[in-house]
């Protein structure tokens, strides 16, 4: 692979974790989902450059799908949900923006130690894939719980997906990824179906989480 | 590709999700749902003679098909439990008949995902599976759509959802450990494949792979602390569902990470994942052995006693070597024997006395004997008394760990008699003294309550040679 290739797949992976890193801090639910938008985007072109140095046109199939399905689709009917549902205020935070991202430093420094270490025998590429796609991973981790917001919940576990087709696509030759990133967008749209349909406002009043533990079985 | 017995458990319950979700009507959609689960259950047991040659995505081996035997004959004996069950539900109509058909629909689909996730030769179409069962699940539980079950559903959709992303990022990694020793491509996912050559494998990826597959998988084992979805989800769906939940879907999590625990054994240079599980059950067991006094909801209680059973089990198999993983196996098999045998009791005192609060219920052995017996003697047969199974089961991890290091020994006796305490404590509100709430009859079909109870009593009364031989079998196989 020459070194044009590499620097490239590298700049696109490094995007997806400094807008992991955007959505981290965003407190206005429309700019969060422009963020995911992008983040989707990046996705995109990152494993088309994947399918394209790999040889592996059936990973054109995963870009398409990250593009399609997760940066217009996706952004748009949560876009509708937040209108309809009217909770376009500010999100609630657990913890305030610079404590979330020094975590997410942290986080970061935890998966370039644990994967550059642990994999100095793969070859290049597919190392630095791999520790951006962990860190990619737990940041998303870290807003699903720095958030209490069911949509932007949603978002986190979307851009924790997203982490993971990285991690898939750097894999070089694995089998079953479109399959397995046709398996995610089936859950995604399940749980902002789930949104929609359940209408958890109706429900609830609100779509914070914190209500809904109201009703946890033992407080009656 | 012949037809064979792998085959018709995967085709039997897809079809029958198909015809039951176009089908209409109560009577002959539950009578269709227990013919086919009866009929994947026959399938199942000629795979314990016929086996198919491995392929690239599906094979049968002794491991799985013990489980798959025992999938399908729970899936079985609880649809009979779900046609009365749900019967009453229609009547009082929590449930509308268009729930009904995506009820039964589900159930198959779920079946078909549970069995695919055993059969499963590919760790990817392993992922796929578990991941269709959660799904599935998910759907069930919140299937009553109340403020309780909505959020259930919710909560376990993005733990379980969560614990799914972790289980994927540590499947990719075995693929890259797995990636310069076998080759590109399909083959290094499949699982004897990855058996074959794991020796070569490079340790430390191995071991980081493990760690994702121990959490991500762990949290659908419900091992505390990723138990949190658990508890909800077991009380707020139809309990037919609490029963499959607890008997059978931590089972087929559990599965899957044996089937890795394996790879880790094979690679001399790999950490030994027993450590690492034994922790974990300790903490799961001793952790909902004290929860289990504070439960006010009987559907919570029980699903606090699967957590603390899951963490015998995995405590057993962490220990490992071929008595431990004997006795794991055998308690595993009872503990789904039992606690969907208690959940069959459980869902029929729910609908008789119209709650779930145990201060709302009493003297349940005067008003409804046969019902208040059983449960009792389920709860008796959990708790871990002789004779039954699970004090078999139970005296035969705790003496295999004596043997090997004592300390552990007393935590997990101290951890079993503590659970024991706070289940007969409540069992005691639930089933004697002065009869409160309603007192009906119960429309209850008995026959798979006492089916598995006197299973279970015969395993530990008597255990025939020949099981106990295909017992020892599967427990060298684990390692």
């Amino acid at each position: 692979m020459s070194s044009l290739q590499f620097d490239i797949a590298h700049l696109l992976a490094g995007s997806l974790v400094l807008i992991s890193f955007m959505e981290l801090y965003q407190d206005r639910l429309y700019a969060l989902l422009n963020v995911y938008a992008m983040h989707a985007l990046v996705l995109a072109l990152s494993v088309a450059w994947q399918a394209f140095v790999q040889d592996a046109p059936h990973l054109y199939v995963t870009a398409a799908l990250a593009l399609v399905f997760k940066a217009i689709v996706i952004p748009v009917a949560l876009h509708r949900i937040v209108v309809q549902l009217g909770i376009h205020r500010e999100i609630e935070k657990v913890v305030g923006v610079g404590p979330a991202m020094l975590a997410g430093m942290g986080l970061v420094a935890l998966s370039m130690v644990v994967m550059l270490r642990v994999t100095h025998d793969s070859d290049p590429l597919a190392r630095e894939d791999l520790a951006f796609a962990l860190s990619v991973v737990l940041l998303g981790l870290l807003m699903m719980v720095t958030r209490r917001n069911a949509v932007s919940q949603v978002v986190g576990f979307m851009s924790l997906e997203n982490g993971l087709v990285l991690a898939a696509t750097g894999a070089k030759g694995m089998p079953l990824v479109v399959e397995i990133s046709v398996a995610f967008s089936v859950l995604i749209a399940f749980i902002v179906i789930g949104i929609f349909l359940f209408r958890i406002r109706e429900r609830f009043d609100s779509v914070d989480l914190q209500a809904m533990d109201r009703f946890r079985g033992e407080r009656r | 590709m012949s037809f064979d017995a792998s085959d018709a458990v995967l085709l039997i319950p897809a079809a029958a999700a198909a015809a039951l979700a176009l089908l209409p009507g109560y009577r002959i959609t539950a009578r269709l749902n227990v013919l086919a689960t009866l009929a994947t259950f026959v399938a199942a047991l000629s795979m314990l003679w016929a086996r198919p040659e491995p392929g690239l995505y599906l094979r049968v081996d002794d491991l799985n098909s013990t489980f798959i035997v025992l999938t399908t004959f729970v899936g079985f004996t609880t649809s009979v439990f779900s046609a009365s069950y749900i019967g009453h539900e229609l009547e009082t109509g929590r449930l509308t008949p268009t729930f009904l058909r995506f009820y039964h629909a589900m159930y198959q689909v779920l079946m078909f995902a549970m069995n695919l996730a055993l059969l499963a030769n590919n760790i990817g179409v392993m992922w796929v599976a578990v991941e269709l069962a959660t799904l599935t699940t998910v759907l069930m539980v919140g299937i009553y759509r109340t403020h309780e079950a909505l959020e259930a559903a919710w909560k376990y959709f993005i733990l379980g959802s969560v614990g799914i992303a972790l289980a994927l990022f540590g499947t990719i990694l075995v693929y890259m450990a797995a990636r310069p020793v076998i080759g590109e491509g399909l083959a290094a996912m499949v699982w004897t494949n990855l058996i074959a050559h794991a020796a070569a494998f490079d340790p430390a990826l191995l071991n980081l792979a493990f760690v994702f597959l121990l959490l991500g998988y762990g949290t659908k084992v419900g091992l505390a602390p990723l138990h949190a979805w658990l508890p909800d989800a077991h009380a707020e769906g139809p309990t037919p569902i609490s029963a499959v939940l607890s008997g059978l879907l931590l089972n087929i999590a559990l599965y899957v990470l044996l089937r890795f625990k394996m790879l880790l054994a094979v690679n001399p240079a790999a950490l030994a994942p027993g450590p690492l599980m034994v922790t974990l059950g300790l903490i799961s067991l001793v952790f909902a052995a004290f929860m289990l006094y504070r439960r006010r909801d009987i559907k919570r209680m029980f699903a606090y006693s699967s957590i603390e059973h899951m963490g015998i089990i995995v405590f057993a198999f962490g220990m490992g070597g071929p008595l431990a993983n004997f006795a794991g196996l055998l308690h595993m098999t009872m503990h789904s024997l039992t606690k969907s045998a208690i959940f069959f009791a459980v869902g029929h005192v729910a609908q008789v006395k119209g709650t779930q609060r145990i201060a709302d219920m009493g003297g349940l052995t005067e008003t409804n004997p046969l019902l208040g017996w059983g449960l009792i003697l389920g709860v008796v047969a959990i708790a871990g008394m002789p004779p039954l199974g699970i004090f078999m089961s139970e005296f035969l991890v705790v003496s295999s760990t004596f043997v090997r290091s004592p300390g552990l020994a007393i935590i997990l006796v101290f951890g079993i008699l503590v659970g024991l305490g706070g289940l007969f404590l409540r069992l005691n509100t639930i089933v004697f003294g002065e009869p409160r709430g309603p007192t009906a009859e119960a429309k209850a079909s008995y026959v798979p309550l006492f089916a598995h109870l006197a299973l279970v009593l015969m395993a530990g009364l008597y255990m025939p040679a020949a099981l106990v031989a295909w017992f020892e079998n599967v427990a060298k196989l684990l390692g």
